[in-house]
């Protein structure tokens, strides 16, 4: 035993966590910036079909969202299996495709509109009646610019 | 002499960063939107008066899928996974050889240059949505291809790596022409 050792110098110092907050701080706004806040629940089930030349879209605050698919099966009862759409969070018709893009057109500046997108979001399992009825109604209000969700994978084989 | 503020006390500091880096990992997404864009075409409200000049058979690439998702390319029985080839060499072919860039076969009998080559798609409204994506992309995937082995001979690069102006050049060089008919009921039900 030294001579010059100093009283209870054995313990390890505790480590300092006067930077954790600032650590946290760091991730919080990474988190921030990186992420969107979650759409509305899903009614309806989507899966989204695979392709390969996809395009990123650009502007999410532009883009309306339609979502078809089968209703989920706590609805399944009230709405059937078939191809339902969802507008907002809540079932609708093909005719109120209409009013749901003017309402979005309405929560937009006006220099905005001819920019809207619309997204349709369709399970792979949709028949194409459906989706040709969204868009002739689509075309009937002028809205144009339109994009088929997809997920994007690398290579694509497909079975048939 | 002042007397001293006490400091204050940061050491839950931590905790209130933990609690809202919680929240917002809990109510935000990260997932981005992808797809396949398309604009449609505005509605013809009354039939034209001068009508477009009629489009050569040999330049329309049809492509046609039946309630049993079965395609049918220019009148015969085709593979989703053909498809790609047959379009690429549909839009190449060069048949008037006025495209000095093609390097078709030139058959006669297919379209003339990529600028009169138009495909039309049509389907059933019992066509699946997974198959009339699958369509899409392959045509759009022939285009890019095109484009993209175009790009190599010219510039020795993909497209991808190319500046802006070339890669406007190379877009119109391969214009991107796909119709989609009017919705009609192929099969009655």
């Amino acid at each position: 035993m030294s001579k010059f050792r100093k009283e209870g110098s054995k313990e390890t110092p505790a480590i300092s966590t006067s930077s954790l907050p600032d650590i946290v701080f760091m991730l919080l706004f990474f988190f921030m910036t990186t992420t969107t806040m979650r759409e509305q629940d899903l009614v309806v089930r989507v899966i989204q079909p695979k392709a390969t030349e996809v395009k990123k879209l650009e502007k999410k605050s532009l883009v309306s969202n339609i979502y078809v698919g089968q209703p989920i099966k706590s609805y399944q009862s009230k709405y059937g299996t078939e191809g339902a759409i969802q507008l907002n969070d809540f079932f609708a018709s093909v005719d109120d495709v209409k009013d749901f893009i003017f309402a979005e057109r309405e929560s937009r500046k006006e220099e905005e509109i001819p920019l809207l997108t619309t997204n349709i979001k369709a399970d792979v399992d949709v028949k194409m009646g459906i989706i040709t009825d969204i868009k002739q109604e689509l075309r009937k209000v002028q809205s144009l610019k339109i994009n088929y969700a997809t997920a994007e994978v690398d290579d694509l084989d497909y079975q048939k | 002499m002042a007397r001293k503020v006490p400091e204050v006390n940061a050491g839950s500091m931590a905790d209130i960063a933990f609690m809202l880096l919680i929240f917002f990992l809990v109510t935000t997404t990260m997932d981005v939107d992808t797809g396949i864009s398309r604009k449609l075409p505005p509605i013809q409200e009354e039939e034209l008066e001068n009508k477009p000049p009629p489009i050569k058979e040999k330049n329309l690439f049809e492509v046609i899928a039946n309630v049993n998702d079965q395609l049918l390319v220019e009148g015969n029985l085709m593979n989703v996974n053909d498809l790609r080839e047959a379009t690429k060499q549909f839009l190449n072919n060069n048949g008037d050889g006025s495209c000095t860039y093609c390097t078709g076969s030139r058959n006669p009998r297919s379209s003339d240059n990529p600028f009169k080559a138009i495909i039309t798609v049509q389907n059933d409204r019992g066509t699946s949505y997974n198959l009339y994506i699958a369509v899409q992309n392959e045509l759009v995937a022939a285009i890019n291809e095109l484009r993209d082995e175009l790009s190599m001979r010219m510039h020795g690069m993909p497209m991808s790596e190319l500046n802006e102006v070339d890669q406007k050049k190379i877009q119109k060089m391969f214009p991107q022409k796909i119709s989609e008919a009017e919705p009609v009921n192929l099969s009655g039900n």
